[in-house]
């Protein structure tokens, strides 16, 4: 940790403002081992690349400058090029070495990043698909997988391993708070170790584009303490009561044949899972905040909020609409 | 209009109107042409082996390997062919007409014998460019090296037809020799296609 | 008009239009297109520009604004870049080797028809609604049968076959007319640097080319006739197309940067007063430079999850690279230093290119660091990287290139008033505008998103990014108009309006059909520096069209070859050649088919003109 410490020392000071208006996605503001180690890596280009920028500008300045009093018709065919190539020596060496720095520091991170972490493996499945995430953990009280969508919870402090798969295009795996991107690849078993340690909520999208919503393909992530996240998991694992009145249709209408709630008649696996929707923070992949009014919107119109989504706008009433989106907001 | 002096310091009205070799200007093209399609055979071949490395059986279980009895009538006859076509190349450069225009004729009647074989060669590849990734990339090297082969049985052909028809110049020479070195080249691609289609599969 | 003129004149009219091989014809049509296909590309920037300025833009939806920067990258990449460079080594090499034409006249005329077809492949369907929605890399199997119904993706990859043509044919003719038609003396130790960089990028394309046009045909075949390259069901990969499309577009990004690294040092050199500093440094940085480019591939692809290990080895790989690169600032700061510099406009684009460029290198060694590209790619910040290098790094540098050339190729100077007011505004603008996307990338803002929400605090940076272009895009205009005014009301600009060191110089401005009178004899690196007058060799035929072939290491004269005339079959095959890409869309049967009408185009383009036979079995009766 105490060379975490000096990684911010070497934080440039303009960084900072910008990391805290936005830093809910964003490599500037790290809360992960991977995402951190990262920043190190950031900094150390900046600097050194910093400094051969000014260089290069302090040269070029120099030229100019002696230049400008030298100004003749007639061209100098034979110049006298010695200590210049003297000097071209010494540049190179002066790259050499930086590359060298950098090319160092790089062996460095990719070691960490690929490091194996003796603890115990927290498993997630994480899988694109057009545009939204489905999102699997192993269940801790049996064999099966708990499964929720567009929304990702960590346990601060250990290591998870996401396995990521595909069932449609490429996709790219992104939280740029705990750790760099990841493609998700048809035909293709990938995988990221995450090691998050910093308690909040951030923000992941996917960073491969994938078609007409690409840019609706986010999803939140959410940082926990160990015991919250041990009580998240176990909510999770709940099956939900049926709806009632209106609200049927949600397991025996439409809805059903692409969305699954657990412990419903509505198994479809076309869609995210619904069982615990109304505690997650937003709607469609990322789209609109979490509200009754979201969910209704989202019921009623899918196409007008997000262009291209595959899912449709179904023919409900708008009392069936209502009673839906109410059951659905009551599924924490 | 040039406000510069010129000064006299040569002439070039004494040396010739043509060349041979490399110092010919089309033989540089020529050389260009080969390397782009050179570079594309390496590649495809390169697809072939990526392919292969991603799947634990090549071919994948099931699917036939490539018939032998063809593509080995081919391949020798291929070779053979090498033997009129170097003769070709020396009577070009010795600037004989007679060989140019019987040369070119025998050429092209090879050139169509192989062509015939190759056809039969395709039938016998044991698995359809749509069954696997495996049969696409076997058509792939197969489709490009054909293509080579008809092109320059074609412009074989019409060399000869020229040949034969009208006044041959130092330039024809030139011609002949470029169309021998390129069916050098389409010999000798084959030759690591070959042992990559037929081959390699029966040995991994 | 002399017998010179008589012989290399073109018909006049139409007929004379069609069937030009003047070399600098046919590259100022280029240049033209290329400017027309700037502006449509720019305008495109702007939309794109506007949609993002502020959060929840609502100019565009999400498939206008993917059709927008598919158009813009591949029109920028394919029609734009990598054909303008194609141009000026058409227009510049033969004059600057003193020679009459390049050396398959016939060719050049075909490479410009093809790149035209090129065009017209993408902005017709365009102009009907089928516009290519993927990007300018189209990856499976997003691109793929079963994710891209339609023909908009057989439309981008075809286009790809119509300019990749078009630029091979180009880099061969480029290649064989440098290493074999230079002027008698001009060993490969005396030639300048910008026929290096011209030769280097040549041979590059040739190597690199083909990886494209067989990935994007890879990509047709199995839209077309279900080949299974692609798909992973079926054994296929989808990751193989990308390394095949990065084998080819790694190289790319330095077809584009190497000729500008020729109009730089050509420009500081004439600006400067003095030859090139380190000339053989520069040349070997180059070759460095080109066979590194083939090994670098994987960089573009660090995200993909391939092995750790290979992921070093193409860090330290393509670091590297900043060493030759280096050492060309190096190089070129040098010159600058110890020579006797004037700043007109062109030296001025040298300065903008060196300030602009250099961070985008940088910025370029921090993407090249496979960990941290991890949170670098396919952001903005990546989108950042690649217009510092790809403006600042070669179209700056053209813009010098242009002003440099122009009283050569037209007869008049541009204004030096309105040349420095577009230079200001394009590299301010420039700066103003892509600066800011590297912090936006930073703050997490993905490449190709159409939209994004006010939450994510982003808006304030997209509207300076919007600002920015704009203003740079007003340079743009400034620039062309500055052009075509100096066109007509520019004053005369005489031969060497600069006190160039290279033989273009030496010819008149506007330079004449058949470029120069006698064959210019070379003696060192800066041949119009050695002199006051010009050491020339008479003896071409001025009553036929012929050009000098020397030998490749030492130009010693070898013998004087016959060019080609006017013809119409470069225009007419090329016209065969796109029926048969067009139709290659729809079934498979017209590459078959198509082949007929081109085998019957090439043996007529080719058809030797001489008498009937007077010998042999066929030889013509009655003689």
């Amino acid at each position: 940790m105490d060379g975490r410490a000096a990684m911010r020392l070497l934080s440039p000071a303009f960084f900072i403002p910008l990391a805290a208006c936005a830093g809910r996605q964003s490599p500037l503001a790290p809360a992960g081992l991977q995402a951190e180690w990262q920043h190190w890596l950031l900094m150390l280009m900046f600097w050194v690349c910093g400094i051969v920028y000014a260089l290069v500008m302090a040269l070029l300045g120099v030229s100019i400058w002696r230049g400008r009093h030298r100004l003749a018709a007639a061209p100098e065919t034979s110049p006298d090029d010695r200590r210049l190539s003297r000097g071209l020596g010494l540049w190179a060496g002066m790259i050499v070495a930086g590359l060298t720095i950098l090319i160092l520091g790089s062996f460095v991170v990719e070691r960490e990043l690929a490091g194996e972490r003796r603890r115990e493996a927290l498993v997630v499945r994480v899988t694109g698909q057009q545009w939204w995430w489905r999102i699997q953990y192993r269940d801790p009280a049996g064999t099966g997988w708990i499964e929720t969508a567009n929304e990702l919870h960590l346990p601060a402090g250990r290591t998870a391993r996401i396995e990521l798969g595909s069932v449609d295009v490429i996709h790219s795996f992104w939280v740029p708070n705990v750790a760099g991107k990841m493609d998700v690849i048809p035909g293709r078993a990938n995988a990221i170790d995450v090691t998050p340690h910093r308690v909040g909520w951030f923000r992941g999208q996917c960073a491969e584009f994938c078609g007409a919503q690409h840019a609706h393909m986010a999803f939140d992530v959410k940082v926990d303490t160990p015991a919250e996240f041990a009580a998240w998991l176990a909510a999770q694992a709940r099956p939900a009561p049926a709806p009632s009145g209106a609200a049927v249709v949600v397991t025996n209408g439409p809805c059903a044949s692409c969305h699954t709630i657990r412990g419903t008649a509505a198994r479809g696996r076309a869609g995210p899972d619904l069982t615990h929707v109304g505690g997650r923070r937003s709607v469609a992949a990322g789209t609109l905040p979490m509200s009754r009014g979201a969910l209704q919107g989202w019921i009623a119109q899918p196409q007008a909020l997000k262009p291209g989504t595959l899912m449709p706008a179904v023919a409900l009433t708008g009392a069936q609409i209502d009673a839906v989106a109410a059951y659905l907001e009551s599924r924490k | 209009m040039s406000a510069r002096a010129r000064r006299r310091v040569g002439d070039l009205s004494g040396l010739p109107e043509s060349a041979s070799g490399p110092r010919h200007l089309v033989w540089w093209g020529n050389i260009g042409f080969m390397l782009i399609e050179g570079t594309g055979f390496l590649l495809a071949a390169g697809v072939y082996l990526y392919l292969a490395s991603q799947t634990p059986h090549w071919p994948p279980d099931g699917d036939a390997l490539p018939a032998l009895m063809w593509s080995g009538i081919f391949t020798i006859g291929l070779l053979a062919s090498e033997i009129p076509n170097l003769w070709l190349l020396g009577r070009s450069r010795a600037k004989d007409v007679w060989a140019l225009r019987y040369g070119t004729a025998l050429m092209t009647i090879l050139g169509i014998a192989l062509a015939a074989v190759r056809w039969f060669e395709l039938q016998h590849l044991g698995v359809r460019w749509d069954h696997d990734a495996y049969g696409s990339a076997l058509w792939l090297l197969m489709v490009l090296h054909t293509t080579h082969v008809v092109t320059d049985l074609g412009d074989t052909a019409v060399l000869s037809v020229w040949l034969f028809t009208h006044e041959v110049g130092d330039d024809q020479f030139a011609d002949v020799e470029d169309n021998a070195n390129y069916w050098s080249f389409v010999v000798m691609a084959w030759l690591p296609i070959y042992i990559l289609v037929y081959w390699v599969p029966r040995w991994m | 008009m002399s017998r010179l003129d008589e012989t290399w004149a073109d018909r006049p009219g139409w007929w004379g239009f069609l069937t030009t091989v003047d070399h600098k014809r046919i590259a100022a049509r280029y240049i033209v297109t290329v400017v027309a296909m700037l502006f449509l590309a720019g305008m495109l920037a702007l939309d794109m520009r506007l949609q993002l300025s502020a959060a929840n833009g609502t100019r565009m939806g999400p498939q206008l604004y993917d059709e927008s920067f598919s158009l813009h990258g591949s029109t920028m990449l394919f029609l734009v870049s990598v054909p303008v460079m194609e141009a000026m080594g058409i227009w510049l090499v033969p004059l600057m080797l003193g020679a009459r034409n390049l050396a398959f006249p016939r060719l050049t005329a075909f490479s410009y028809w093809l790149y035209l077809g090129g065009v017209l492949m993408l902005w017709v369907p365009h102009a009907l609604g089928i516009t290519p929605d993927l990007g300018w890399f189209e990856y499976p199997p997003l691109s793929g049968p079963g994710y891209a119904p339609g023909h908009r993706a057989d439309i981008w990859a075809q286009m790809i076959t119509f300019t990749e043509v078009a630029a091979l044919s180009a880099s061969v003719n480029i290649a064989a007319t440098i290493l074999k038609m230079r002027p008698p003396g001009m060993t490969l130790a005396r030639m300048p640097f910008f026929l290096w960089a011209m030769l280097i990028a040549s041979l590059m394309t040739i190597f690199a080319l083909p990886a494209v046009m067989l990935v994007t045909s890879m990509l047709i075949a199995d839209r077309l006739v279900s080949t299974q390259f692609f798909t992973p069901a079926g054994g296929g990969d989808v990751l193989l197309f990308q390394h095949l499309f990065w084998f080819f577009g790694h190289p790319e990004v330095y077809i584009i940067f190497v000729p500008a690294v020729g109009f730089v040092s050509a420009i500081v050199e004439a600006f400067s007063r003095r030859p090139l500093f380190g000339h053989i440094a520069m040349v070997l940085s180059l070759l460095s430079i080109s066979v590194l480019a083939f090994g670098l591939w994987v960089h573009h692809m660090f995200a993909v999850g391939l092995p750790r290990l290979g992921n070093d080895f193409y860090t330290a790989a393509s670091m590297v690279i900043a060493l030759p690169a280096g050492i060309q600032i190096f190089c070129w700061i040098a010159t600058i230093g110890s020579g006797r510099p004037r700043f007109a406009t062109p030296m001025l684009w040298v300065v903008g290119f060196i300030a602009t460029f250099v961070i985008g290198g940088l910025s370029g060694v921090m993407v090249a660091s496979a960990p941290l590209d991890l949170q670098l790619t396919d952001t903005y910040f990546v989108v950042a990287h690649f217009h510092y290098v790809l403006v600042g790094g070669a179209m700056f540098p053209l813009f010098g290139a242009f002003c440099y050339w122009y009283p050569k190729a037209t007869g008049r100077m541009m204004s030096e008033r309105w040349g420095i007011i577009a230079f200001v505004l394009i590299v301010g603008g420039f700066n103003l505008g892509f600066f800011p996307m590297h912090i936006l990338g930073l703050e997490g803002m993905p490449r190709r998103v159409y939209t994004y929400g006010p939450e994510m605090g982003w808006d304030g940076l997209n509207l300076l990014a919007t600002i920015g272009s704009t203003v740079s895009v007003l340079g743009g205009l400034v620039l062309v108009a500055n052009a075509l005014l100096s066109y007509w009301r520019g004053a005369p600009a005489g031969a060497d309006p600069w006190g160039g060191p290279t033989l273009e110089w030496a010819a008149p401005s506007p330079p004449p059909p058949y470029n120069f009178e006698h064959t210019p004899v070379v003696t060192g690196v800066a041949p119009l520096w050695e002199h006051d007058d010009l050491p020339v060799m008479t003896g071409l035929k001025d009553d036929a069209r012929e050009v000098l072939v020397t030998s490749v290491l030492d130009a010693i004269p070898l013998y004087r070859q016959h060019s080609p005339a006017p013809s119409i079959w470069p225009l007419l095959c090329a016209l065969a050649v796109s029926a048969m890409f067009v139709g290659s869309i729809f079934t498979a049967w017209a590459i078959l088919w198509g082949m007929v009408p081109i085998a019957v185009g090439l043996i007529l383009w080719f058809w030797p003109v001489r008498g009937r036979a007077t010998s042999g079995p066929l030889r013509a009766r009655g003689q």
